[in-house]
Protein backbone atom coordinates (compact mmCIF):
# COMPACT_ATOMS: atom_id res chain seq x y z
CA UNK A 1 0.00 0.00 0.00
CA UNK A 2 1.62 3.45 -0.84
CA UNK A 3 1.08 6.55 1.30
CA UNK A 4 -1.94 8.65 0.53
CA UNK A 5 -1.70 12.35 0.92
CA UNK A 6 -4.21 15.53 1.17
CA UNK A 7 -3.80 17.73 -2.00
CA UNK A 8 -6.62 19.80 -1.19
CA UNK A 9 -9.57 20.97 1.38
CA UNK A 10 -12.42 22.59 1.21
CA UNK A 11 -15.54 23.89 3.35
CA UNK A 12 -18.88 25.15 3.48
CA UNK A 13 -19.77 26.83 6.71
CA UNK A 14 -21.92 24.74 8.90
CA UNK A 15 -25.50 26.36 9.58
CA UNK A 16 -28.70 26.99 8.18
CA UNK A 17 -29.00 28.07 4.88
CA UNK A 18 -32.66 28.34 3.69
CA UNK A 19 -32.03 29.86 0.46
CA UNK A 20 -28.88 27.24 -0.63
CA UNK A 21 -29.95 24.06 -2.02
CA UNK A 22 -27.57 20.76 -1.12
CA UNK A 23 -26.29 20.89 -4.46
CA UNK A 24 -24.67 24.71 -3.77
CA UNK A 25 -23.48 23.57 -0.45
CA UNK A 26 -21.30 20.49 -1.93
CA UNK A 27 -20.45 22.61 -5.07
CA UNK A 28 -19.17 25.44 -2.82
CA UNK A 29 -16.66 22.79 -0.82
CA UNK A 30 -16.10 20.61 -4.09
CA UNK A 31 -14.88 23.87 -5.83
CA UNK A 32 -12.74 25.31 -2.89
CA UNK A 33 -11.22 21.70 -2.45
CA UNK A 34 -10.40 21.45 -6.16
CA UNK A 35 -8.82 24.76 -6.61
CA UNK A 36 -6.80 24.44 -3.80
CA UNK A 37 -5.31 21.05 -5.05
CA UNK A 38 -4.72 22.35 -8.26
CA UNK A 39 -6.95 19.95 -9.83
CA UNK A 40 -9.58 20.64 -12.82
CA UNK A 41 -11.84 18.46 -15.16
CA UNK A 42 -9.61 15.10 -15.21
CA UNK A 43 -7.51 15.64 -12.32
CA UNK A 44 -9.37 12.86 -10.71
CA UNK A 45 -10.47 9.61 -11.35
CA UNK A 46 -13.14 8.77 -8.84
CA UNK A 47 -15.52 10.42 -6.82
CA UNK A 48 -17.43 9.56 -3.78
CA UNK A 49 -20.06 11.07 -1.65
CA UNK A 50 -21.03 11.16 2.00
CA UNK A 51 -24.65 12.00 2.81
CA UNK A 52 -28.03 10.80 4.22
CA UNK A 53 -30.73 13.02 3.38
CA UNK A 54 -30.42 14.24 0.10
CA UNK A 55 -31.60 11.60 -1.68
CA UNK A 56 -31.32 9.92 -5.28
CA UNK A 57 -27.68 10.60 -6.98
CA UNK A 58 -26.72 13.45 -4.81
CA UNK A 59 -23.26 13.77 -5.60
CA UNK A 60 -23.97 13.29 -9.49
CA UNK A 61 -25.65 16.01 -9.31
CA UNK A 62 -23.18 18.23 -7.86
CA UNK A 63 -20.36 17.15 -9.99
CA UNK A 64 -22.60 17.23 -13.07
CA UNK A 65 -23.25 21.38 -12.05
CA UNK A 66 -19.77 21.54 -12.32
CA UNK A 67 -18.85 20.06 -15.27
CA UNK A 68 -16.85 17.06 -13.61
CA UNK A 69 -19.20 14.11 -14.33
CA UNK A 70 -18.02 11.10 -16.21
CA UNK A 71 -15.70 9.70 -13.74
CA UNK A 72 -17.76 7.02 -11.12
CA UNK A 73 -19.45 8.65 -8.69
CA UNK A 74 -20.52 6.88 -5.55
CA UNK A 75 -22.67 8.10 -2.98
CA UNK A 76 -21.82 6.66 0.40
CA UNK A 77 -24.68 6.24 3.60
CA UNK A 78 -23.28 5.02 7.02
CA UNK A 79 -25.15 7.66 9.25
CA UNK A 80 -23.12 9.81 11.14
CA UNK A 81 -19.83 8.59 9.95
CA UNK A 82 -20.76 8.91 5.96
CA UNK A 83 -18.12 11.39 5.20
CA UNK A 84 -16.12 8.87 7.13
CA UNK A 85 -16.88 5.80 5.20
CA UNK A 86 -16.59 7.64 1.97
CA UNK A 87 -13.25 8.82 2.97
CA UNK A 88 -11.94 4.78 3.70
CA UNK A 89 -13.08 4.42 0.54
CA UNK A 90 -11.43 7.03 -1.50
CA UNK A 91 -8.02 6.28 0.81
CA UNK A 92 -8.19 2.65 -0.12
CA UNK A 93 -8.25 3.68 -3.90
CA UNK A 94 -5.62 5.97 -3.43
CA UNK A 95 -3.51 3.57 -1.10
CA UNK A 96 -3.83 0.54 -3.75
CA UNK A 97 -2.82 2.34 -6.76
CA UNK A 98 -6.06 2.24 -8.59
CA UNK A 99 -6.40 6.00 -8.75
CA UNK A 100 -3.85 8.61 -8.14
CA UNK A 101 -6.29 11.25 -7.36
CA UNK A 102 -9.90 10.65 -5.76
CA UNK A 103 -12.46 13.41 -4.69
CA UNK A 104 -14.07 12.77 -1.24
CA UNK A 105 -16.60 15.12 0.02
CA UNK A 106 -19.96 14.97 2.11
CA UNK A 107 -23.11 17.03 2.43
CA UNK A 108 -26.44 17.40 4.20
CA UNK A 109 -29.21 19.67 4.48
CA UNK A 110 -30.77 17.93 7.93
CA UNK A 111 -34.59 18.58 7.68
CA UNK A 112 -35.64 20.97 10.88
CA UNK A 113 -37.77 20.03 13.93
CA UNK A 114 -37.71 16.37 15.24
CA UNK A 115 -35.91 14.12 12.27
CA UNK A 116 -38.29 11.22 11.09
CA UNK A 117 -35.02 8.69 10.18
CA UNK A 118 -36.39 5.26 8.34
CA UNK A 119 -34.03 3.68 10.38
CA UNK A 120 -37.05 3.14 13.05
CA UNK A 121 -39.63 1.22 12.02
CA UNK A 122 -43.34 2.34 11.91
CA UNK A 123 -44.06 0.20 15.37
CA UNK A 124 -41.11 1.61 17.00
CA UNK A 125 -42.06 5.05 15.99
CA UNK A 126 -45.85 3.93 16.93
CA UNK A 127 -44.42 2.81 20.59
CA UNK A 128 -42.13 5.86 21.02
CA UNK A 129 -39.43 4.34 20.57
CA UNK A 130 -38.25 6.90 17.74
CA UNK A 131 -36.68 9.03 20.34
CA UNK A 132 -33.27 9.96 19.57
CA UNK A 133 -32.17 11.86 22.49
CA UNK A 134 -33.35 9.71 24.91
CA UNK A 135 -30.93 7.02 23.70
CA UNK A 136 -27.89 9.97 24.33
CA UNK A 137 -30.01 10.69 27.57
CA UNK A 138 -29.70 6.64 28.66
CA UNK A 139 -25.86 6.20 27.56
CA UNK A 140 -25.15 9.28 29.81
CA UNK A 141 -27.35 7.94 32.61
CA UNK A 142 -25.25 4.65 32.46
CA UNK A 143 -21.88 6.65 32.12
CA UNK A 144 -23.51 8.18 35.71
CA UNK A 145 -24.32 5.34 37.01
CA UNK A 146 -21.28 3.49 36.11
CA UNK A 147 -18.48 6.03 36.81
CA UNK A 148 -18.07 9.12 38.58
CA UNK A 149 -19.38 11.41 35.65
CA UNK A 150 -21.35 14.09 36.65
CA UNK A 151 -24.04 16.31 35.86
CA UNK A 152 -21.72 18.93 36.37
CA UNK A 153 -18.96 17.23 34.18
CA UNK A 154 -21.59 17.21 31.32
CA UNK A 155 -22.09 20.81 31.38
CA UNK A 156 -18.17 21.01 31.11
CA UNK A 157 -17.65 19.23 28.24
CA UNK A 158 -19.95 21.35 26.57
CA UNK A 159 -18.49 24.88 28.15
CA UNK A 160 -14.86 23.43 26.42
CA UNK A 161 -16.52 22.68 23.11
CA UNK A 162 -18.19 25.90 22.93
CA UNK A 163 -14.93 28.31 24.23
CA UNK A 164 -13.43 26.15 21.19
CA UNK A 165 -15.96 27.03 18.79
CA UNK A 166 -15.82 30.83 19.45
CA UNK A 167 -12.68 30.80 16.81
CA UNK A 168 -14.03 28.86 14.62
CA UNK A 169 -15.46 30.65 11.70
CA UNK A 170 -17.19 27.59 9.93
CA UNK A 171 -18.98 26.80 13.17
CA UNK A 172 -23.09 27.66 13.93
CA UNK A 173 -22.68 29.05 17.31
CA UNK A 174 -19.58 30.93 18.06
CA UNK A 175 -20.65 32.10 21.83
CA UNK A 176 -18.76 31.15 25.14
CA UNK A 177 -21.30 29.33 27.00
CA UNK A 178 -20.92 29.13 31.11
CA UNK A 179 -21.21 25.65 32.83
CA UNK A 180 -23.98 27.70 34.75
CA UNK A 181 -26.18 28.50 31.61
CA UNK A 182 -26.11 24.82 30.00
CA UNK A 183 -27.07 23.34 33.10
CA UNK A 184 -30.05 26.23 33.59
CA UNK A 185 -31.16 25.44 29.63
CA UNK A 186 -34.41 23.81 29.38
CA UNK A 187 -34.10 19.71 30.43
CA UNK A 188 -34.47 17.83 26.97
CA UNK A 189 -34.18 14.03 28.63
CA UNK A 190 -32.28 14.10 31.80
CA UNK A 191 -29.80 14.19 32.74
CA UNK A 192 -29.53 16.22 29.43
CA UNK A 193 -29.59 19.93 28.60
CA UNK A 194 -30.59 21.43 25.70
CA UNK A 195 -27.04 22.88 25.35
CA UNK A 196 -25.82 19.95 25.95
CA UNK A 197 -26.86 18.46 22.67
CA UNK A 198 -25.84 19.51 19.05
CA UNK A 199 -28.17 20.54 16.50
CA UNK A 200 -28.62 18.81 13.25
CA UNK A 201 -28.01 21.13 10.98
CA UNK A 202 -26.46 21.91 7.07
CA UNK A 203 -23.44 21.88 5.82
CA UNK A 204 -20.24 20.80 2.92
CA UNK A 205 -16.91 19.56 3.20
CA UNK A 206 -14.43 18.38 0.73
CA UNK A 207 -11.08 16.58 0.68
CA UNK A 208 -8.90 15.40 -2.62
CA UNK A 209 -6.69 12.73 -1.91
CA UNK A 210 -3.32 12.04 -4.10
CA UNK A 211 -0.45 9.55 -4.53
CA UNK A 212 1.28 12.61 -4.72
CA UNK A 213 2.71 14.93 -1.64
CA UNK A 214 2.31 18.55 -2.28
CA UNK A 215 3.16 21.96 -0.40
CA UNK A 216 3.05 20.90 3.23
CA UNK A 217 1.91 17.04 2.53
CA UNK A 218 -0.51 15.85 5.39
CA UNK A 219 -0.43 11.91 5.19
CA UNK A 220 -3.66 10.11 5.37
CA UNK A 221 -1.78 7.45 7.62
CA UNK A 222 -5.07 5.36 8.17
CA UNK A 223 -9.03 5.29 7.86
CA UNK A 224 -10.76 2.46 9.47
CA UNK A 225 -14.42 1.35 9.75
CA UNK A 226 -16.12 -0.61 12.11
CA UNK A 227 -19.90 -1.66 12.41
CA UNK A 228 -21.12 -3.30 15.34
CA UNK A 229 -21.45 -6.52 17.15
CA UNK A 230 -24.49 -7.92 18.39
CA UNK A 231 -24.91 -6.20 22.24
CA UNK A 232 -24.39 -3.53 23.94
CA UNK A 233 -28.21 -2.19 23.85
CA UNK A 234 -27.14 1.71 24.27
CA UNK A 235 -25.20 1.15 21.18
CA UNK A 236 -25.85 3.66 18.48
CA UNK A 237 -27.86 0.70 16.78
CA UNK A 238 -29.82 0.85 19.78
CA UNK A 239 -32.79 -0.11 19.08
CA UNK A 240 -32.09 -2.70 16.75
CA UNK A 241 -31.17 -5.07 19.58
CA UNK A 242 -33.21 -4.75 22.78
CA UNK A 243 -30.78 -7.88 23.76
CA UNK A 244 -28.56 -8.42 26.32
CA UNK A 245 -25.34 -6.31 26.99
CA UNK A 246 -22.66 -8.91 27.36
CA UNK A 247 -19.35 -7.12 26.99
CA UNK A 248 -18.34 -6.91 23.48
CA UNK A 249 -16.15 -4.00 21.75
CA UNK A 250 -17.92 -0.50 20.52
CA UNK A 251 -17.57 -0.04 16.97
CA UNK A 252 -15.34 2.69 18.04
CA UNK A 253 -13.15 0.64 20.13
CA UNK A 254 -12.78 -1.49 16.94
CA UNK A 255 -11.87 1.12 14.55
CA UNK A 256 -9.58 3.11 16.51
CA UNK A 257 -7.35 -0.25 17.36
CA UNK A 258 -7.59 -1.16 13.62
CA UNK A 259 -6.59 2.65 12.81
CA UNK A 260 -4.06 2.79 15.41
CA UNK A 261 -2.18 -0.13 14.30
CA UNK A 262 -2.17 0.51 10.80
CA UNK A 263 -0.70 4.26 11.45
CA UNK A 264 1.71 2.73 13.87
CA UNK A 265 0.46 5.17 16.61
CA UNK A 266 -0.62 4.75 19.97
CA UNK A 267 -3.23 7.68 21.86
CA UNK A 268 0.02 9.02 23.45
CA UNK A 269 1.44 9.70 19.91
CA UNK A 270 -1.62 11.98 18.93
CA UNK A 271 -1.57 16.13 19.23
CA UNK A 272 -4.91 16.89 18.73
CA UNK A 273 -8.54 14.85 17.91
CA UNK A 274 -11.61 15.98 16.51
CA UNK A 275 -14.26 13.09 18.22
CA UNK A 276 -17.60 12.32 17.81
CA UNK A 277 -19.61 14.83 20.44
CA UNK A 278 -23.15 14.27 19.39
CA UNK A 279 -24.04 15.66 23.15
CA UNK A 280 -21.85 16.15 26.35
CA UNK A 281 -21.54 12.10 27.17
CA UNK A 282 -20.58 11.05 23.74
CA UNK A 283 -17.92 12.95 24.29
CA UNK A 284 -16.38 11.22 27.18
CA UNK A 285 -17.14 8.01 25.93
CA UNK A 286 -15.71 8.74 23.21
CA UNK A 287 -12.64 9.47 24.80
CA UNK A 288 -13.08 6.45 26.93
CA UNK A 289 -13.47 4.23 23.52
CA UNK A 290 -10.14 5.65 21.98
CA UNK A 291 -8.31 5.32 24.80
CA UNK A 292 -7.59 8.65 25.02
CA UNK A 293 -8.69 8.40 29.24
CA UNK A 294 -8.76 5.22 31.23
CA UNK A 295 -12.43 3.07 30.93
CA UNK A 296 -14.23 4.59 33.75
CA UNK A 297 -12.12 7.48 34.14
CA UNK A 298 -14.10 10.19 31.88
CA UNK A 299 -15.06 12.12 34.55
CA UNK A 300 -11.78 12.72 35.52
CA UNK A 301 -10.66 13.40 32.50
CA UNK A 302 -13.65 15.92 32.34
CA UNK A 303 -12.05 17.70 35.82
CA UNK A 304 -8.64 17.85 35.02
CA UNK A 305 -9.64 19.92 32.09
CA UNK A 306 -8.62 17.44 29.47
CA UNK A 307 -9.05 18.25 26.05
CA UNK A 308 -8.80 21.58 26.60
CA UNK A 309 -6.73 24.15 24.35
CA UNK A 310 -3.60 24.19 26.09
CA UNK A 311 -3.83 20.51 27.69
CA UNK A 312 -1.65 17.98 26.35
CA UNK A 313 -4.30 16.82 24.45
CA UNK A 314 -6.67 19.05 22.92
CA UNK A 315 -9.84 17.43 21.96
CA UNK A 316 -12.14 19.51 19.21
CA UNK A 317 -10.31 22.55 18.88
CA UNK A 318 -12.82 23.26 16.13
CA UNK A 319 -15.33 23.57 18.97
CA UNK A 320 -17.09 20.04 17.90
CA UNK A 321 -20.45 19.23 17.09
CA UNK A 322 -21.12 21.30 19.80
CA UNK A 323 -20.13 24.60 18.20
CA UNK A 324 -20.80 23.54 14.69
CA UNK A 325 -23.79 21.32 14.60
CA UNK A 326 -23.89 18.14 12.34
CA UNK A 327 -24.45 18.01 9.18
CA UNK A 328 -24.39 14.08 8.27
CA UNK A 329 -22.58 13.73 5.59
CA UNK A 330 -20.40 16.70 6.38
CA UNK A 331 -19.47 15.94 9.59
CA UNK A 332 -16.72 13.35 9.60
CA UNK A 333 -14.49 15.77 6.24
CA UNK A 334 -15.28 18.52 8.22
CA UNK A 335 -12.78 17.34 11.04
CA UNK A 336 -10.67 16.03 8.41
CA UNK A 337 -10.27 19.38 6.91
CA UNK A 338 -9.86 21.34 10.37
CA UNK A 339 -7.20 18.41 11.31
CA UNK A 340 -5.33 19.05 7.86
CA UNK A 341 -5.33 23.11 8.50
CA UNK A 342 -3.86 21.70 12.20
CA UNK A 343 -1.36 19.77 10.44
CA UNK A 344 -0.45 22.54 7.61
CA UNK A 345 0.10 24.86 11.08
CA UNK A 346 -2.64 27.13 9.42
CA UNK A 347 -5.53 26.67 12.17
CA UNK A 348 -5.37 30.53 13.44
CA UNK A 349 -6.30 30.93 16.56
CA UNK A 350 -7.29 27.60 16.98
CA UNK A 351 -4.22 26.25 16.17
CA UNK A 352 -2.17 23.25 18.12
CA UNK A 353 0.94 24.32 18.77
CA UNK A 354 3.52 21.77 16.68
CA UNK A 355 0.91 19.42 15.82
CA UNK A 356 1.92 16.57 13.81
CA UNK A 357 -0.34 13.40 14.40
CA UNK A 358 -3.95 13.95 14.27
CA UNK A 359 -7.02 11.75 14.82
CA UNK A 360 -10.79 11.78 13.47
CA UNK A 361 -13.71 9.98 14.57
CA UNK A 362 -17.23 9.95 13.69
CA UNK A 363 -19.78 7.17 14.95
CA UNK A 364 -23.56 6.72 14.90
CA UNK A 365 -26.38 4.68 13.58
CA UNK A 366 -25.81 1.42 11.80
CA UNK A 367 -23.56 1.69 13.85
CA UNK A 368 -20.76 2.36 12.39
CA UNK A 369 -17.59 4.09 13.59
CA UNK A 370 -15.25 5.76 11.40
CA UNK A 371 -11.62 6.81 12.82
CA UNK A 372 -9.04 8.26 10.86
CA UNK A 373 -5.31 9.40 11.35
CA UNK A 374 -3.50 12.13 9.92
CA UNK A 375 0.31 12.93 10.05
CA UNK A 376 2.76 15.39 8.78
CA UNK B 1 -44.71 -8.33 19.28
CA UNK B 2 -46.21 -9.32 22.52
CA UNK B 3 -49.43 -11.38 24.18
CA UNK B 4 -51.98 -8.73 24.82
CA UNK B 5 -53.67 -11.02 28.09
CA UNK B 6 -54.28 -8.60 30.71
CA UNK B 7 -53.65 -11.77 33.46
CA UNK B 8 -50.33 -13.18 31.51
CA UNK B 9 -49.29 -10.25 29.33
CA UNK B 10 -45.82 -11.20 27.48
CA UNK B 11 -43.13 -9.92 25.37
CA UNK B 12 -42.56 -12.30 21.94
CA UNK B 13 -38.96 -12.72 21.93
CA UNK B 14 -36.29 -15.74 20.60
CA UNK B 15 -33.99 -17.76 22.29
CA UNK B 16 -30.82 -19.13 20.89
CA UNK B 17 -30.92 -22.69 20.68
CA UNK B 18 -26.66 -21.95 19.92
CA UNK B 19 -24.96 -19.90 21.88
CA UNK B 20 -28.23 -19.46 24.66
CA UNK B 21 -28.34 -15.94 24.26
CA UNK B 22 -32.20 -13.85 24.07
CA UNK B 23 -33.45 -11.54 21.68
CA UNK B 24 -36.71 -9.08 21.37
CA UNK B 25 -38.53 -8.58 19.24
CA UNK B 26 -38.00 -12.10 17.62
CA UNK B 27 -35.73 -12.34 14.53
CA UNK B 28 -35.15 -15.04 11.81
CA UNK B 29 -31.80 -15.88 13.37
CA UNK B 30 -29.68 -15.08 16.46
CA UNK B 31 -28.64 -11.36 16.50
CA UNK B 32 -25.20 -12.87 18.32
CA UNK B 33 -24.31 -15.85 16.54
CA UNK B 34 -25.98 -16.05 13.30
CA UNK B 35 -27.29 -19.64 14.31
CA UNK B 36 -30.24 -20.24 12.15
CA UNK B 37 -31.96 -22.34 15.56
CA UNK B 38 -34.05 -19.98 17.42
CA UNK B 39 -37.06 -20.36 19.54
CA UNK B 40 -40.18 -18.59 20.35
CA UNK B 41 -39.78 -17.18 23.86
CA UNK B 42 -41.84 -15.22 26.06
CA UNK B 43 -40.47 -12.65 28.51
CA UNK B 44 -42.26 -10.52 31.29
CA UNK B 45 -43.89 -9.65 33.32
CA UNK B 46 -41.93 -8.91 35.84
CA UNK B 47 -38.55 -7.08 35.15
CA UNK B 48 -36.12 -4.48 36.91
CA UNK B 49 -35.90 -0.85 35.76
CA UNK B 50 -31.83 -0.09 34.70
CA UNK B 51 -31.47 3.12 32.99
CA UNK B 52 -34.64 5.48 32.76
CA UNK B 53 -35.37 9.17 31.32
CA UNK B 54 -38.57 11.05 30.52
CA UNK B 55 -39.29 12.09 26.68
CA UNK B 56 -40.32 15.60 27.15
CA UNK B 57 -41.29 15.98 23.12
CA UNK B 58 -43.08 14.25 20.54
CA UNK B 59 -41.05 11.85 18.73
CA UNK B 60 -41.98 11.01 15.08
CA UNK B 61 -44.72 8.89 14.52
CA UNK B 62 -45.84 8.64 18.56
CA UNK B 63 -49.71 9.48 19.03
CA UNK B 64 -49.39 8.58 22.60
CA UNK B 65 -49.59 11.25 25.70
CA UNK B 66 -46.11 13.25 26.16
CA UNK B 67 -44.29 13.59 28.44
CA UNK B 68 -43.74 9.78 28.97
CA UNK B 69 -41.31 7.89 31.23
CA UNK B 70 -38.23 5.69 28.47
CA UNK B 71 -36.01 3.15 29.52
CA UNK B 72 -34.20 0.11 29.83
CA UNK B 73 -35.68 -2.62 31.67
CA UNK B 74 -33.83 -6.08 32.87
CA UNK B 75 -35.79 -8.90 32.27
CA UNK B 76 -35.03 -12.33 34.19
CA UNK B 77 -32.50 -14.21 32.05
CA UNK B 78 -30.41 -10.87 31.83
CA UNK B 79 -32.49 -10.15 28.73
CA UNK B 80 -32.43 -5.63 28.09
CA UNK B 81 -35.59 -4.24 26.28
CA UNK B 82 -35.98 -0.54 25.90
CA UNK B 83 -39.45 0.47 26.42
CA UNK B 84 -41.87 3.35 27.10
CA UNK B 85 -42.73 3.56 31.16
CA UNK B 86 -46.21 4.26 32.79
CA UNK B 87 -44.61 6.77 34.80
CA UNK B 88 -43.44 10.19 33.67
CA UNK B 89 -41.95 11.93 36.79
CA UNK B 90 -38.29 11.06 36.47
CA UNK B 91 -38.06 12.30 40.32
CA UNK B 92 -40.35 8.94 40.87
CA UNK B 93 -37.40 6.28 38.87
CA UNK B 94 -34.78 5.01 40.10
CA UNK B 95 -32.16 2.34 38.82
CA UNK B 96 -33.48 -1.52 40.59
CA UNK B 97 -37.13 -0.12 40.57
CA UNK B 98 -39.62 -3.38 39.94
CA UNK B 99 -41.50 -2.89 36.54
CA UNK B 100 -44.30 -4.76 35.90
CA UNK B 101 -45.23 -5.48 32.07
CA UNK B 102 -48.79 -3.93 30.65
CA UNK B 103 -50.23 -4.06 27.39
CA UNK B 104 -52.32 -0.55 26.77
CA UNK B 105 -54.05 1.28 24.52
CA UNK B 106 -51.90 3.71 23.72
CA UNK B 107 -54.14 5.72 21.12
CA UNK B 108 -56.97 5.86 18.76
CA UNK B 109 -56.05 5.08 14.78
CA UNK B 110 -57.68 6.82 12.00
CA UNK B 111 -60.39 4.02 11.87
CA UNK B 112 -61.26 4.78 15.46
CA UNK B 113 -59.55 1.22 16.50
CA UNK B 114 -57.21 1.44 19.72
CA UNK B 115 -53.64 0.76 18.96
CA UNK B 116 -52.33 -1.57 21.79
CA UNK B 117 -48.79 -0.69 23.10
CA UNK B 118 -46.65 -2.17 25.70
CA UNK B 119 -45.44 -0.29 28.35
CA UNK B 120 -43.87 -1.29 32.10
CA UNK B 121 -45.12 0.23 35.25
CA UNK B 122 -43.64 0.38 38.57
CA UNK B 123 -44.84 -1.65 40.78
CA UNK B 124 -45.43 0.60 43.61
CA UNK B 125 -47.88 3.32 41.33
Amino acid sequence: VRPVYVAGVGIHAFGRFSDTSVTALGTHAVRAALKEAGVGRGGFQAAFCGTVYSGVAAGHKVLTSLGLSGVPIVNVEAGCASGGAALALAAAQVGSGQHDRVLVFGMEKMPRGIIRSSFFEPWREEAGLAATPAYFALRAQRLMLESDVTLADLARVSEKNHRHGVANPYAMYRKAISADEILASPVVCEPLRLLMLCSPNEGAAAVVLSATPTGTPVRVAAVALRSHLGGSVLGEHTPMSGAADHPVPAPTEMAARDAYEAAGVSPADLDVVELQDTDSGREILSAEELGLCPKGGGGRWVRDGGGEMGARLPVNPSGGLLSKGEPLGASALGQIVELTWQLRGAADQRQVAGARVALAHTVGRGANACVAVLTR
Amino acid sequence: LFVADPEAPRLIGGSCQVCGKSHFPRGPVCPYCGADACVEARFGPDGRLALFTVVTSRPPGYRGPVPYGFGVVELPGGLLVVSRLAESRFDCLRPGLAVRLAIEPLFTDEEERPVLAWVFRPEAS
